[in-house]
């Protein structure tokens, strides 16, 4: 579980996050949504600790991020997972490689054991056929599900996606979707997604949390955003044309 | 102020490049990939533009040398000094800013543009010492890359002579002729900084570019012109300090 009490993060004097205070639950797929500029990507990185946030205090299972030295983020961080928005695969790598990457970094098991190890992964995302391909050499989807193999081959408690979908067909997106959501459970996870696909809200978003101009403007589950009266909210959901139609029969 | 401020990151990158070392299996790996890359593959390049300009210098300072009074072995003298002196370590480590210094900034400058060095972070591994420090100690072999363009240079201009008439005999005692060892040492010392400059100054330019695509290319641009200015000031300083 991961909570959040008034983060500020500004950048050459321009707000970008506002007093966000939230809780992130275990096993859960949880949603940070928003428009474009809202403060996503911002917060996720405050949260993977690629940006230190001006003022507030993220509490990873208990260990407040105020009470750790270098030292200890770097330990917080190799128990994180994160799949990037364009997959961020090292391109000079095989799909196996991407994936046995973090194993050969991070740990002292020895070459037989990480190959086995990554090969599972491989499997449970269902990637046997394109192991020995390169990521230039696989589909959209597939270097997404690479990542996803990537992100979760340490056993991470956290697991971070940035825009999970973007660039992806409809169904690939579904696919990538469930599959976030089925990791979560058996690995039992606290997973967040920025996202602002309106299906993967729908599809998988157990606790929602919607940001307007870097402020909490709303949270709650992917049930209740769609019965909301939040104005700022319902313009949001409801803003493509088959939504609104959708909508009349709710 | 903002050069001020590009200095200090700068240095700070060096000293972060050292910091967090990745596993020495890994390393190694890493640090033969960039030998082959950066060294190895540098050689036939090094070697062609050597043999040509050997025997460009060597008919130029002919022509200038047309005096029935001078020796003919002033020629190989000439071409040893000019070779030893200042065209295999200064010039070739320019052309190197071109082609060895543009690959490594682009290389990183991909990497920062798709996120691979946002994805080395947050899995907890410092990105300067993957990156950077293998580079730093693969061109530590750079000294045997001038070697061989000093070698060749001298090389080419002993066939643009014989082709020109001029004794070989006469060349090669003029490539004897009053060798200082000092001179080598200076050359080496320069190479050994141009090295490090050849790993780190595009290194920085590739790992603090921002924007996409369009902006590598400028940076690997700035990044060739930087190293230049970088290699010709410190030339001149190392010239001033040791030969003047």
């Amino acid at each position: 579980m991961i909570e959040i009490k008034n983060i500020k993060k500004s950048f050459d004097g321009s707000k970008i996050l506002q007093n966000i205070s939230t809780t992130f639950e275990k096993g859960k797929t949880n949603l940070i949504i928003g428009q474009s500029g809202s403060g996503k990507t911002v917060l996720l990185k405050c949260l993977l600790g690629l940006h230190q946030p001006d003022s507030g205090e993220i509490i990873y299972d208990g260990t407040s991020n105020l009470n750790m030295n270098e030292s200890d983020k770097t330990l917080l961080r190799r128990e994180m997972g994160m799949v990037f928005q364009g997959s961020a695969l090292f391109d000079s790598m095989s799909v196996l490689e991407n994936v046995m990457f973090p194993l050969n970094m991070l740990t002292n098991k020895n070459e037989e054991e990480i190959r086995e190890k990554a090969k599972s992964v491989i499997e449970r995302v269902e990637l046997n056929n394109a192991i020995d391909k390169l990521p230039s050499e696989i589909s959209g989807g597939m270097q997404k599900r690479v990542a996803i193999a990537r992100a979760i081959v340490m056993n991470p408690k956290y697991l971070f996606c940035d825009e999970p979908n973007s660039g992806l067909d409809p169904k690939t997106a579904i696919v990538i979707d469930k599959l976030i959501h089925e990791i979560t459970k058996e690995y039992n996870i606290t997973t967040i997604i920025n996202s602002h696909d309106m299906n993967s809200v729908i599809e998988i978003g157990e606790k929602i949390i919607f940001l307007v101009n870097g402020e909490k403007n709303w949270e709650g589950t992917n049930k209740e955003i769609l019965k909301t009266d939040v104005e700022s909210v319902k313009n949001f959901v409801y803003s493509s044309e088959l939504l609104k139609k959708v909508k009349k029969y709710l | 102020m903002l050069y001020i401020d590009d200095i200090g990151r700068y240095f700070l990158m060096i000293k972060m490049s050292f910091f967090k070392p990745s596993k020495w299996k890994v390393q190694r790996k890493l640090i033969f990939r960039e030998i082959n890359d950066l060294i190895i593959e540098s050689i036939p390049i090094v070697a062609i533009l050597s043999f040509f300009i050997g025997g460009v210098v060597a008919i130029q300072t002919a022509l200038n040398l047309s005096s029935p009074f001078l020796s003919k072995s002033l020629i190989g003298f000439a071409t040893r000094q000019s070779v030893i002196l200042e065209f295999a370590p200064t010039f070739m480590s320019i052309i190197m800013a071109g082609k060895v210094g543009s690959y490594i900034t682009s290389s990183i400058g991909t990497m920062r543009v798709t996120e691979q060095i946002d994805a080395l972070e947050v899995m907890g591994i410092n990105p300067l010492n993957y990156l950077v420090f293998p580079k730093i100690i693969a061109l530590l072999f750079y000294p045997f890359v001038i070697t061989i363009a000093m070698f060749v240079a001298i090389f080419g201009g002993l066939v643009a002579m014989t082709f020109a008439g001029v004794p070989s005999e006469a060349f090669i005692s003029g490539i004897q002729m009053d060798f200082d060892p000092f001179h080598v040492s200076y050359a080496y010392l320069k190479t050994i900084l141009f090295a490090f400059i050849l790993a780190t100054v595009p290194s920085y330019h590739g790992f603090y570019m921002k924007g996409g695509a369009l902006e590598v290319g400028k940076a690997s641009t700035l990044s060739f012109v930087w190293t230049s200015i970088i290699i010709i000031i410190v030339n001149f300083v190392i010239t001033q300090l040791l030969l003047s």
